[in-house]
């Protein structure tokens, strides 16, 4: 392969660099009406009344839009194909507000600050309602969260929102008691996963306009652009051929932007006016307004034979949707689907659980969806385990993880939101990727710690799995189009957010039309002009998406062979073509591609060449990877630096190995963040308190010392050029790395994330 | 009120209220290099060079810039292609939300300091929050950066 696989440059990091337009809001028109949204100060309210008297007597205020200017037309903004896995539950603008930061009102005017000044002259009066705000007692509350009759399930999900269940699971294979009265092992632990937030530098931002054919142009940062154009549609009852969303280049997503956020209001001022309009977030809105990850209380269940057999894995699930039921199902699922299989020896499995709602700022699609809480709890049970056992954890997961050529009936079982599909693991790396990591971290010197006067050094490590694309549901299309002089458009639906899709699916294109990156010219995510893409989420990209490219590449090719047939007047299985040349491999006459392109556009039989092909998913084969983490714990203060992460990743081929290793190093240190420096945390009365970056902290460049991120060999038949995914695996192992090392070197196990001194401190205390 | 400011070594005059910020008055001259991650101080990604020293511009107030020389982006354009190449060369950029701002402080500490060490170059950008490359080749990427005497 001469570009697949290769260090390409990406394609567009020269133009972002010196600061081109290229962003959302780098779009908005100079005179967009502002968008403004009055949020809850409570957690939960009815608003009885509104006074907008005088914020409208304000020059420069063009409407404030209130619950009576929209029809109640329930939805979902979870981002999702349709029909959606999760409970159409939100109004534009609702009679009630359901968490601190939720949607009241929003005013429009000419600028930001006679829209600030508005804001603060609109008087809302407001009937307090007792909120539901710790998820534990959620279920079954007397107050409910969403009382309102009109929202519905879109298929059967288990909502029942008189009981603040916004879905429910449950699957059992085997059973699952039997088999555990019958181990010579068994151990239980309880397992909780934080809020995280996000945290993408460019906030949600939106911008909309009409075009001269009367048509609503709305630019947004987003991850599913097409969803995006299907909800406004239905939520605004506007045809879905009156609007064209483009996505312009994207400042981060991990799945924040898969949902809309500003975009149905500043449609709707738009559509109504005609004026453009837009709206930014604030960093607080980001926090506070949009959402993050699913916090969840994780009880699990192993139990194992006298030879260090895995048996059987209960596990037990409860997760907090909060205000909301976007991604409820999905996220939750993944927790069972894309974990449990790791360990596919079992005689018996279960998974149960529900979602429910709560009155704290929602949650919604995250990097890692689910599989990094479930990793979490399963790969710290597993140490757990071991430890019960006196066995080595290295060589529990040896004898007992998923290895090539074999499966889980798990996979047959657990889809999103509904059944599963069969796949056998026809490449899965895993033997060698926790071999080559017990190398690169130095484990046997270093297992389990080294102790000196006042620190203690200890490795730990952990394995996981993801997916690659949804099966038959996520669809992704491309369109290859030959141009005079020999260079050719790729239009793509799938959506480049900073990860480096455009470059990588370039590339798959020009792999297969044998020429340079330079002669593809790709465009993405605008819905009138790229066919149709999901979108970016589910680690979908380079499988779907590029086996799409790929396959429009390889008809194009044909066409053209075909045309140089023609030209050359014999038939077109003796064609020659090396990129830039057709040839008769039975005599000496050819044809420069530059001369064929150039002839069908100008001079003989005209034609355009063109080919628009779609690829669904049959499989979602899963990338794997194993974590090691060496950590420095403090023996005074408990405080860990975290010195060494290695990953190895078997994503089968890298199509671009330096942004491969970019999508695992970000994730890593995004991992970690979870692991151990961030937390979404509210006061009692539900109010967010770590609403900015001073007080939700992330990794920092102090804070990341050492990565090494390698990648094994493997190629996966059904990928393009044996690709699988690589977005999101790279998040999952973090917490668990570090809860094992940290009992490795202090003996305490911490259950709950983040991982903390203070936690530490606490437990070893307790001890 | 308007106010003079020098941006990219161009005097020009802004209208400007008195309460605005430096990022929203370029923003709204157009200078959409210069772009808003936060409100206070904390993620960089606003970052000019005000009489040559990296600040957040929105926090700093447009009327204290009177007469003062700005620098976006723009105005170091041949440093910043160099700044992309090495950051090409190592995968160091993936969403490039941050990397103008990125650039004007790399640059800045390039005149200060053209042998620092990644501690140095990890303390001088300390302020500069990327969520998406977990650091470890931008920091790469500007060490060959500050070597490069072309």
């Amino acid at each position: 392969m001469k570009v697949v696989n290769n260090k390409v440059k990406s394609i567009d990091g020269l133009g972002v660099m010196k600061g081109r337009k290229a962003f959302t809001d780098d779009f908005a028109e100079k005179d967009a009406l502002i968008v403004k949204v009055l949020r809850s100060p409570h957690p939960y309210a009815r608003v009885v009344s509104v006074d907008d008297k005088l914020a409208l007597e304000l020059e420069g205020i063009e409407m404030v839009l209130t619950h009576k200017d929209f029809k109640r037309i329930p939805f979902t903004r979870a981002g999702q194909g349709y029909p959606e896995p999760s409970p159409h539950d939100k109004f534009v603008l609702d009679e009630y507000v359901r968490y601190i930061g939720d949607e009241v009102l929003a005013v429009v005017g000419i600028n930001d600050s006679v829209v600030e000044k508005a804001l603060s002259l609109i008087k809302v009066e407001y009937e307090v309602l007792e909120p539901v705000l710790d998820f534990e007692t959620a279920k079954d509350n007397q107050v409910i969260v969403h009382p309102e009759e009109e929202i519905h399930e879109m298929f059967d999900i288990g909502f029942k929102p008189k009981r603040n269940i916004a879905a429910s699971y449950g699957m059992e294979i085997g059973d699952v008691k039997k088999t555990l009265e019958a181990c010579d092992y068994v151990i239980k632990e309880t397992f909780y996963t934080q809020a995280q937030a996000h945290v993408m530098l460019e906030p949600h931002t939106v911008n909309a306009r009409m075009d001269y054919q009367n048509r609503l142009i709305i630019y947004s940062a987003t991850q599913t652009p097409f969803h995006v154009r299907r909800i406004i549609s239905q939520g605004l009852e506007i045809p879905l051929s009156k609007i064209r969303v483009i996505k312009p280049r994207v400042g981060g997503g991990f799945g924040g932007k898969q949902a809309i956020h500003g975009e149905m209001l500043v449609a709707y001022v738009t559509y109504k006016t005609g004026k453009p309009a837009k709206m930014v977030y604030t960093r607080k809105e980001v926090f506070e307004s949009s959402y993050s990850r699913h916090p969840m209380r994780i009880e699990m269940t192993l139990g194992a034979d006298k030879n260090g057999v895995l048996k059987a894995i209960n596990c037990e699930a409860l997760s907090d949707t909060g205000a909301y039921g976007e991604h409820a199902l999905t996220v939750f699922m993944v927790t069972g689907s894309k974990v449990l299989p790791l360990y596919n020896k079992v005689e018996s499995v279960r998974f149960v659980g529900d979602i429910v709602y709560t009155n704290h700022t929602p949650a919604g699609a995250y990097r890692g969806y689910g599989a990094i809480q479930g990793n979490f709890a399963l790969e710290s049970a597993v140490d757990v385990l071991c430890k019960k056992m006196d066995m080595d954890p290295i060589e529990f997961r040896k004898l007992n993880m998923m290895k090539e050529k074999e499966t889980s009936p798990i996979f047959e079982i657990m889809g999103e939101g509904t059944a599963g599909t069969a796949m056998i693991m026809e490449t899965c790396k895993l033997d060698e990727c926790v071999d080559k990591g017990m190398e690169l971290i130095g484990w046997k010197d270093k297992y389990p710690r080294k102790e000196s006067e006042n620190k203690i050094r200890s490795v730990g490590m952990a394995i996981a799995m993801q997916g690659s694309g949804i099966p038959y549901i996520d669809m992704g299309s491309a369109t290859i189009k030959l141009n005079d002089d020999g260079f050719y458009n790729l239009m793509v639906g799938a959506t480049e957010i900073g990860q480096g899709s455009d470059t990588v699916l370039t590339q798959i294109a020009a792999e297969e039309l044998m020429c340079e990156v330079e002669k593809v010219v790709v465009y993405s995510s605008d819905t009138d002009l790229t066919p149709f893409d999901v979108g970016a989420y589910a680690s979908s990209t380079t499988y779907v998406s590029g086996n799409a490219v790929l396959k429009a590449a390889k008809e194009l090719r044909e066409k053209m062979l075909v045309e140089a047939a023609r030209i050359l007047g014999i038939e077109v299985d003796k064609v020659g073509f090396d990129g830039k040349e057709f040839w008769d491999e039975e005599s000496d006459k050819s044809i420069s591609l530059v001369d064929l392109s150039n002839q069908i556009t100008y001079s003989h039989e005209q034609k355009q060449l063109q080919v628009t092909s779609s690829y669904v998913g049959h499989k979602s084969p899963p990338p794997f990877m194993a974590g090691f983490i060496e950590i420095e714990i403090d023996k005074e203060t408990f405080e860990i630096d975290i010195l060494h992460y290695v990953s190895v990743v078997d994503c089968g081929t890298t199509i671009n190995p330096m942004l491969a290793k970019g999508q695992v190093d970000g994730a890593i240190v995004q991992g970690l963040g979870m692991a151990h420096f961030e937390d979404v945390k509210y006061a009692k009365n539900g109010r967010m308190i770590s609403n900015d970056l001073l007080n939700y902290k992330i990794p920092t460049r102090l804070d990341v010392k050492k990565l090494t991120t390698v990648f094994v060999d493997s190629y996966e038949e059904s990928g393009p050029f044996g690709a699988k995914s690589v977005g999101e695996i790279g998040i999952d192992t973090p917490p668990a790395a570090l809860a094992n090392a940290v009992y490795n070197a202090l003996g305490v196990r911490i259950t709950s994330l983040p991982i903390t001194s203070e936690k530490i401190f606490k437990e070893i205390r307790r001890n | 009120m308007k106010i003079d400011l020098i941006v990219n070594k161009q005097k020009k005059t802004f209208l400007i209220e008195p309460n605005e910020y430096l990022l929203d008055v370029l923003r709204r001259y157009d200078y959409q290099s210069v772009r808003r991650g936060c409100d206070n101080t904390s993620c960089g990604v606003c970052t000019v060079l005000l009489d040559n020293k990296p600040v957040p511009s929105c926090s700093v107030l447009a009327i204290r810039c009177e007469g003062k020389e700005i620098t976006t982006v723009e105005g170091i354009a041949d440093e910043a292609e160099k700044l992309a190449h090495y950051f090409g060369e190592l995968g160091a950029d993936q969403c490039g939300y941050c990397n103008p701002s990125m650039a004007l402080t790399v640059y800045s500490l390039k005149q200060e300091n053209k042998n620092a060490s990644v501690e140095e170059i990890k303390n001088y950008l300390v302020g500069n929050l990327c969520r998406c490359t977990g650091y470890v080749a931008q920091h790469e990427a500007i060490k060959r950066y500050l070597g490069d005497e072309s």
